[in-house]
């Protein structure tokens, strides 16, 4: 005969908390949450005490007045007279203007760089190899400020594009490139210039549904459409025809030499250039680093397996080689990305009108609220980031590799 | 040996003909070019571009290099003697060589941050090289209090009591951790506090013992600045990221969370945003009267930032770590510390070393970044004193290459080293 027998109940002691794994860490987290009230009791209590030593409040207030202040890059209309909060968002425009310019040419950089830096032409791998040190291993700043010299200094006046006999000229009597900036043919939308934008995005999603379709005939069949160059007609071919169908809606507005400056044309100035291409060469040469190491991760086997099956170079490389090398760039990529922004913060060495230049920097200044100011520019940057990351893990589960 | 006789035969070959040459196009310098440079005609086209390319910039920068000019008072000077050969003007740096590299550190004690900076490797060898007698260890424990005695100046006891507080809680922690890890922490640290609080005092009743000329926090700029920035925040950043990055792991989620939030919410805003923030918000936040120098408040938010990258390559490292050692650590009966201290941690920092040298390479780079909020560092110095100077106002590439050439010749030496140390890691698995 057996005798089940429960262990015997013990009755909850006070010095468990302390010596019984299973409490034990109830105490610490309850210490741990009281030091940190504690800590921050403490950072708000001083911040009072200063604040009343100064007879300062925190308030959003500020937003609401007058800036005061001109912008020189407007995406939106503004003037000085405009609000705190008005030139906040002109410099919200601004950085992200300058992310979105930079993240594509740091990716194009970075993909053309880390691909022919594995070419077997030595030659080229040894200079994009050169390309890549020379970038990674010196600040960004210090290449911000060297762009922003090379806009700024060695680039001719205007005046030198008059006269005579002028000591610069213009590239193809469109761009011109002086030391206040680049100036460019501006687009100038008429009416009717809508319908050849909305062909135009139409006509991309035509292709898109033109290549799902070939796909599925091809699966379905076995029947091989081609594919480039319909892609090729279907993007050029509707947009141009409604183009001149309406008449030519869409003209471009040379940038012309008119006393001392350019007027008209597009003007983009120094310090977004110089911003722009910094951080695309800089990040450019990450992503190179990046997609190097994602293409080698990419184990011989699979080039020989897909070889053996009778696919053709090309075919390796966008069926077999690229998806499962996209699936190790694209996070790294990502995180690349989110580093250039948060590096436009750098704009302000530069005097590049961004969101750290504006509310970080002259409103801040003019005001005084520094920890209003800080508080929404670091808001502002977390938003992105940890928008950016919350896509990125969506995209990470969905490429996942499913295992059984 | 063999039966046949030799001269029944006409002829018989005794040795092997030598093998023939490859042909001229397949051998030596031939070969190497055929193959590497223009095996396709895409691939020869992309040759001579890059000849090109090289070209052009070899032909821009070497008359810029030998035509320098490195002896001249000012950028008119410079103009003159080089009278349009295309030259930099090299002066810059032989003239101000000493605001570059030292700021406004005071110009008869560079021998201070000098001898600093070389006592620097003997500190850092047996860090970085497994070879080094470890005995060299204690000079490295010895070197903080050293250099901030040679670099700031003042009484020598200062830092010899702060030593002091370290030796006593290390003693105190040592004869208590057989009882309990968090006996002997907690212990040491109480140890040490006390020894302060003590030497405090004596401090105050002793004057100047060994006294070094006191300088100013704002006087210590250039090269030396970002250095100083670099070394310290990463020695700093290194037990704080461990220490974040173990409780970002922890099973307790009120330590968890309040990891996860620091770690995501320094990494997700920029390094400048939180420079401002010690620049003119720390102060708000610190007890009134308190008057923190700028140097440490701009340390211990870098610090931060650091840490929290730091914290993120270490968790990868402990994520790395087969689950199997953190069993066996528990079926060996160690406690969480003991665990930690001898089975899950040098495994996990082991593997993350190389990301660790990358977070310190690029944390060197973004000191920086200083420069913006009106510290002095070798870019500030470059942008401030120097170019809006009469003298030197335009001479802009010989002093961004200048500073170019610092960086790079520093952190592409950390990379390197990092690489090597991979590879010496590496082998000692297989």
């Amino acid at each position: 005969m057996t005798v089940m027998t429960d262990p015997p109940r013990e009755s909850f002691r006070l010095s468990m908390l302390l010596n019984d794994t299973r409490y034990r860490s109830y105490t610490f987290q309850f210490i741990a949450l009281i030091a940190l009230f504690l800590f921050i009791g403490w950072l708000i209590s001083n911040a009072a005490q200063n604040l009343e030593d100064l007879g300062q409040d925190i308030s959003y207030g500020f937003l609401g007045e007058s800036a005061g202040y001109d912008i020189n890059q407007r995406p939106i209309e503004y003037n000085s007279q405009d609000s705190h909060l008005r030139a906040s968002i002109v410099g919200v425009l601004n950085t992200l203007i300058v992310a979105f310019l930079g993240c594509i040419t740091a990716t194009v950089l970075g993909v053309v760089a880390g691909v022919l830096r594995l070419s077997n032409n030595w030659i080229v791998a040894k200079l994009m190899a050169v390309y890549v040190e020379a970038f990674r291993n010196v600040p960004v700043l210090i290449w911000i400020l060297i762009i922003f010299s090379i806009m700024t200094v060695s680039l001719p006046g205007p005046r030198a594009f008059r006269g005579e006999d002028p000591s610069s000229s213009m590239l193809f009597d469109a761009f011109a490139f002086t030391n206040r900036g680049v100036y460019a043919p501006k687009p100038i939308w008429e009416s009717g210039s809508m319908i050849v934008v909305i062909t135009f995005l139409l006509s991309i999603l035509a292709i898109f549904a033109y290549r799902a379709y070939a796909k599925k005939l091809l699966y379905d069949t076995g029947r091989l459409l081609p594919t480039f160059w319909p892609s090729i007609a279907i993007f050029f071919v509707p947009t141009i025809l409604m183009f001149f169908i309406l008449g030519r809606p869409i003209s471009l507005e040379y940038p012309e030499l008119r006393g001392f400056n350019f007027q008209g044309g597009m003007q983009i100035r120094g310090s977004l250039i110089a911003l722009w291409f910094a951080l695309a060469i800089y990040t450019g040469a990450f992503i190179a680093e990046n997609v190097r190491a994602g293409i080698m991760a990419i184990s011989k086997g699979q080039t020989e397996a897909a070889a053996s099956l009778g696919l053709r170079p090309n075919r390796i490389m966008n069926l077999v080689i690229l998806p499962q090398a996209l699936r190790v760039i694209i996070p790294p990529l990502i995180s690349q990305y989110l580093n250039l922004t948060k590096n436009s913060s750098l704009a302000i060495a530069v005097g590049y009108m961004d969101i750290t230049g504006t509310l970080g920097g002259i409103t801040l200044n003019q005001t005084g609220r520094a920890i209003e100011a800080i508080l929404l520019l670091m808001l502002f940057y977390l938003t992105i980031s940890l928008s950016i990351s919350a896509i990125m893990n969506v995209y990470n589960n969905s490429v996942k590799l499913k295992e059984r | 040996m063999s039966d046949t006789p030799a001269h029944s035969v006409a002829f018989v070959r005794e040795t092997p003909i030598p093998p023939a040459d490859p042909p001229a196009t397949e051998r030596g310098v031939i070969k190497w070019v055929r193959e590497n440079l223009v095996s396709t005609p895409a691939n020869a086209v992309m040759t001579v571009l890059s000849l090109v390319a090289i070209y052009w910039f070899l032909a821009l920068l070497v008359p810029w290099l030998l035509n320098g000019v490195w002896n001249a008072g000012s950028i008119r000077e410079c103009r003159e003697i080089m009278a349009g050969s295309g030259g930099g003007c090299f002066a810059v740096l032989t003239e101000r060589w000493h605001q570059l590299i030292f700021g406004r550190y005071p110009t008869d004690q560079y021998w201070r941050p000098t001898v600093a900076f070389v006592l620097l490797f003997v500190a850092l060898a047996p860090v970085l090289f497994q070879t080094v007698p470890r005995r060299l260890l204690i000079f490295t424990g010895l070197y903080p209090f050293l250099a901030y005695w040679l670099v700031w100046g003042g009484s020598i006891l200062g830092p010899i009591f702060a030593l002091a507080g370290f030796a006593v809680g290390y003693i105190a922690y040592s004869r208590l951790v057989d009882r309990s890890f968090a006996m002997g922490f907690f212990g040491g640290v109480l140890a040490a506090i006390v020894t302060w609080w003590i030497t405090g005092f004596l401090a105050d009743a002793t004057g100047n013992v060994m006294a070094l000329e006191t300088v100013e926090s704002r006087d210590i700029g250039g090269f030396m600045l970002n250095l100083i920035l670099g070394t310290v925040c990463v020695s700093l950043s290194l037990p704080l990221g461990i220490v974040l990055a173990l409780g970002r792991q922890s099973s307790m989620p009120i330590i968890k969370w309040i990891c996860v939030v620091f770690i995501e919410f320094i990494r997700g805003v920029p390094l400048i945003t939180l420079l401002f923030v010690a620049n003119v918000v720390l102060a708000y936040f610190l007890p009134p009267g308190s008057n923190f120098d700028l140097i440490l408040r701009v340390i211990i938010m870098i610090t931060m930032f650091a840490a929290a990258y730091i914290a993120e390559v270490i968790r990868g490292g402990l994520a790395a770590l087969p689950r199997g050692q953190y069993e066996a650590a528990d079926s060996l009966g160690l406690d969480y510390a003991q665990a930690m201290r001898l089975i899950i941690l040098p495994q996990a920092l082991k593997i993350s070393i190389p990301g660790i040298v990358n977070v310190a390479v690029g944390l060197f780079k973004d000191t920086t970044l200083v420069s913006i909020i009106a510290m002095f560092d070798l870019v500030g110095m470059v942008r401030g004193p120097i170019l809006a100077s009469t003298d030197w106002n335009g001479v802009y590439w010989e002093l961004f290459g200048f500073a170019a050439f610092l960086f790079f010749v520093v952190c592409y030496g950390i990379s390197q080293y990092s690489q090597w140390l991979e590879r010496q890691l590496q082998t000692d698995r297989r």
